[in-house]
């Protein structure tokens, strides 16, 4: 992961708090971070790994977009930084790590919570399941 | 001399991938296609395709079906995406 990147997508382990110093700044003074991680069992099914893929030039145009979105509609938010995984991921690994900076801690959630939505919405990110018996590309879409 | 045909490249990602076997399908199509008339040629290609409720974006960015293709561009065939 680069340092400088605030939107990426990125073949190896995230860390979490690497995420959250791209975002350091004198003015904050709460961040909030989502963090995805693959579950291992869906609707009673165990799922062995998750495969991603991306379009990795328009997914990280995407991100950055969504980053926008979020402070276009919730102006405190002084800074956003996505980085999602790609490739094998194994169950308890991270896939996406959000983070939103603020000054104050008031309404940044919510934002959150819009960011996740969106991204899975509009990031050309797939995320196929793999079972003992077979695999599945989802989407909630 | 104005063109009579463009060249575009193709780029299928996870179902759509899958299902035509290859992530990338060079394409010469008459000057002033649109993204439907590349989809149409891609469904008659692969007929799975059509059911895949396939978005489409050129050069990085999501279009309408009725843009017109330019030279040179590159169109990504977008399944449901899934991240997260």
């Amino acid at each position: 992961m680069s340092m400088e990147k605030l939107f990426e997508v990125v073949e190896q382990a995230i860390s979490v708090d690497q995420v959250i110093s791209r975002l350091a700044d004198p003015a904050v003074g709460a961040i909030t971070t989502f963090v995805g991680v693959v579950r291992g069992e869906t609707d009673g099914r165990e799922t062995l790994y998750l495969e991603y893929e991306a379009y990795p030039e328009m997914a990280e145009a995407t991100l950055k977009q969504v980053g926008q979105e979020v402070q276009e509609r919730w102006p405190e938010i002084r800074q956003a930084a996505i980085v999602h995984r790609t490739g094998r991921l194994e169950i308890g690994e991270t896939a996406v790590v959000i983070a939103l900076s603020a000054a104050h801690r008031r309404q940044v959630f919510d934002a959150l919570h819009y960011a996740i939505d969106r991204i899975k919405e509009v990031v050309p990110i797939w995320k196929k399941e793999v079972w003992a018996d077979g695999e599945e590309w989802k989407s909630e879409q | 001399m104005e063109q009579a045909s463009i060249k575009v490249r193709v780029r299928l990602f996870a179902g759509a991938r899958e299902l035509a076997g290859t992530h990338t399908l060079p394409q010469t199509l008459p000057a002033g296609a649109t993204v439907q008339e590349l989809a149409e040629r891609l469904y008659d290609a692969h007929p799975g395709l059509r059911e895949m409720r396939l978005r489409f974006a050129v050069n990085a960015a999501y279009v309408d079906l009725g843009t017109a293709l330019q030279d040179g561009d590159e169109v990504a065939c977008i399944p449901p995406v899934g991240g997260g």
